[in-house]
């Protein structure tokens, strides 16, 4: 027996069909799609009046585990995943220990197939430890399941290291990416350097210390005719480098987080620490260039950057809290209300920056569409269902959103993945 | 004009009524301090902290004797003494001291925003001591007071603020009160502590001490951390004092009736000559003793009190 959804208005990158399809998923793939088929045996979903798309997926997410199960654990964030309607999520090497041998790789995948939820693919570390001295052994890590590799959390500074890094990676044609920020610049800033740092007097970091790493990356991109992908921009300027460097066909993908394309530095105000972010919370207008970078093309996808935090971690202050917050269980909704509903994007744009772009950028080559002879990973949403986020709402062991108290319109109904349905509302 | 804050967490909050109602009212607690019996009993029964993370003389002890002629009880903790050193959070140990039934906190902690943490956690009181960066409300009221005090008025006059204005939460408060009251506030100091987009704050910036000098009714000169020249943000302290230190012979080209002002404490010979703090514009001294005045002030409006 198979799963059986019906009635279903199926949204792809290239278009919204306009009659409803019956799917039929078997074995873990989309086996057939056509305006009837008959229910046999099967589960059956009837998704009269929502929308069908390709299973979200998140290539930048922190799950913490190994090594902080306090701030979130593989199958909390897994659940969390579902919840907000991803199928596959990409988690970041920045645990404890980092994801940097195959024997970490290894863990993280078989504790997930445990959990079962969604498809959850470890990115390696750069560089050993994260530490910005020597490379990782990469092409043992993608032996062991490595489809992308970052040192998260900060860039690789060492420019050398990083060109070498980039060489590396084209050899083993593996995705480098790259969290763009000089720390001498940021010199321990915890907010966007601007007029409002200035007026509350917390400490500022730079535009600057993310674009003179934009910058470099897309400089050695070309040097090498190599490909980087720039993970979560915050800055109009960095949208104009990435804009030239596409006109100049210099292989740089990039990705934006909702935060950095719905709220402003003006967040910070209040000291809220869920508002303490990195890349921090930027200007009006960075916020509309990300917008209409993500419209135009030159930001390729939507990532959540996932950062969960215990409440004790970010109870401490605004200087001394850790970066971060959490994204997965509402990014869909602030893409539909931000984006979509307020006509920046259509629904297939936003199928292709949520799943398709993503499935293209890492190399998943049967996820990212619905048809038949692709995985049957689907996300179906109500588009105009309003939710309010709420603390008790989050199944993520983070509560660090700046979100709660928000209405938001579009909800994930159904997650399903490999043809089971592991989310319903 | 009636009072309606339960505390004071920095002049960003603050309308100019109720700026000047501080104003006004630290006028007639201006007295008591000069009185023989320097007491009225306006916060009998009341109990004040003090919870300083951060090392202070003078304003703690203004603020404590602020209390003690308003009749409040004082106790005053430092970090030293605190429980934070055994990992309590900032908000713990203030609720734990809360929970003693205190009627106001004072507070001085090296984060920005902090105030606001206990702000929102505590039922008493909470009255900024200086948060970071951010605010030191009490510092530019006393100042203010001062000025209006030597000058008459505030609305029209020009004042100057020179130093490091990146790090001070006097410059800010300063700034957000003095423009309030309508006063025309130029900033100067080193581009390297020049805080991004602070003329969006209403100032102007000038890096030009003698034209400031010149142009003012009054300067502030801020206290010059000693840090910065290792934060790699001066060259020398040798070039600050150069550039940005006030000094006899400076103040003898500018304005005869200009009066310097200073937080305290200064460090002679960087931000100020000996000969300017001690000299007959320095108002240093008058400040001090109008920061009783002006605490007694926020406390016994704060705290809600008839006389």
């Amino acid at each position: 027996m198979g799963l059986l959804i019906k009635n279903a208005i199926i949204v792809n990158a290239d278009k919204i069909w306009n009659k409803p399809q019956d799917i039929l998923c078997e074995d873990g793939k989309i086996t057939k799609i056509a305006p009837s088929l008959p229910s046999a045996d099967h589960e059956i979903i009837d998704a009269a009046g929502k929308k069908v798309l390709p299973g979200l997926i998140d290539i930048h997410t922190h799950l913490r585990q190994p090594g902080h199960e306090d701030k979130e654990t593989i199958e909390t964030g897994s659940r969390a995943a579902v919840k907000g309607g991803f199928t596959s999520i990409m988690c970041m090497p920045n645990t404890s220990p980092v994801i940097d041998n195959a024997m970490v790789v290894e863990f993280v995948i078989r504790e997930a197939m445990r959990v079962g939820l969604c498809h959850v693919y470890p990115i390696g570390a750069i560089t050993k430890g994260q530490q910005d001295g020597e490379l990782t052994d990469m092409a043992e890590l993608k032996g062991a399941g490595c489809l992308a590799f970052s040192d998260d959390g900060k860039s690789v500074v060492n420019s050398r290291l990083f060109r070498l890094a980039m060489e590396y990676a084209k050899m083993l044609d593996v995705l480098l990416i790259e969290h763009c920020q000089d720390p001498l610049l940021s010199a321990g800033g915890v907010m966007n350097e601007g007029i409002v740092s200035t007026r509350i007097g917390l400490k500022g970091d730079p535009a600057i210390a993310e674009t003179v790493i934009v910058a470099r990356d897309i400089e050695t991109a070309h040097y090498l005719n190599a490909r980087v992908h720039l993970a979560h921009m915050s800055l109009k300027r960095s949208c104009e480098l990435i804009r030239f460097a596409k006109s100049q066909g210099i292989q740089v993908t990039a990705e934006a987080c909702p935060h950095h394309f719905t709220l402003t530095d003006e967040a910070c105000v209040g000291f809220d620490t869920s508002t303490k972010v990195n890349p921090p919370l930027r200007s009006k207008e960075d916020v509309e260039a990300i917008k209409q970078a993500i419209a135009d093309g030159t930001i390729d996808c939507i990532v959540t950057d996932h950062a969960p935090h215990t409440k004790e971690d970010k109870e401490v202050g605004f200087d001394g809290a850790p970066f971060g917050l959490i994204g997965l269980e509402t990014s869909l909704g602030l893409v539909m209300t931000e984006l979509v509903h307020a006509g920046v994007i259509d629904l297939p744009k936003m199928v292709d920056k949520m799943s398709s772009a993503p499935a293209r950028i890492v190399g998943l080559a049967n996820k990212g569409v619905i048809k038949p002879g692709f995985d049957a990973d689907i996300t179906i949403i109500d588009p105009d269902c309003e939710w309010t986020v709420s603390e008790e709402g989050f199944v993520s062991k983070g509560k660090n959103s700046p979100f709660i108290g928000r209405t938001l319109k579009g909800k994930v109904e159904y997650t399903i993945c490999s043809g089971k349905i592991v989310y319903k509302t | 004009m009636a009072w309606t804050h339960k505390h004071l967490l920095g002049l960003q909050d603050l309308s100019r009524q109720d700026i000047e109602l501080i104003l006004e009212t630290a006028k007639s607690f201006k007295e008591v301090s000069s009185r023989d019996i320097k007491k009225v009993p306006a916060l009998r029964g009341k109990t004040v902290v003090t919870l300083f993370f951060e090392a202070s003389t003078r304003t703690r002890i203004s603020f404590e004797l602020a209390a003690k002629r308003l009749s409040a009880d004082t106790l005053n903790i430092a970090s030293n003494v605190s429980s934070t050193s055994k990992g309590e959070t900032l908000l713990d140990t203030a609720r734990n001291i809360e929970a003693m039934n205190v009627d106001a906190m004072v507070v001085r902690h090296s984060l920005s925003g902090s105030v606001f943490i206990l702000a929102q956690g505590l039922k008493c009181s909470v009255v900024n001591a200086g948060d970071g960066c951010r605010e030191h409300p009490t510092q530019a009221l006393l100042d203010m007071f001062t000025l209006q005090e030597k000058l008459g008025r505030i609305e029209g006059l020009k004042i100057g603020i020179v130093g490091d204005i990146l790090h001070s939460r006097v410059a800010r408060s300063n700034i957000w009160g003095l423009t309030k009251l309508g006063a025309r506030v130029t900033v100067c100091g080193p581009a390297t502590l020049m805080p991004r987009g602070i003329e969006q704050m209403g100032v102007e910036v000038c890096y030009d001490l003698k034209k400031v000098l010149k142009e003012s009714d009054a300067v502030i000169a801020l206290r010059l951390q000693k840090e910065r020249q290792q934060d790699k943000f001066l060259p020398s302290m040798r070039e600050y004092s150069r550039l940005f230190g006030i000094n006899q012979s400076r103040l003898d080209e500018a304005n005869n009736h200009l009066i310097v002002m200073h937080p305290g404490p200064t460090n002679r010979g960087v931000e100020l000559s000996a000969d300017v703090a001690d000299g007959k514009q320095s108002v240093i001294l008058e400040q001090v003793t109008n920061g009783v005045a002006v605490r007694m002030a926020v406390l016994y409006l704060v705290l809600g009190t008839k006389i």
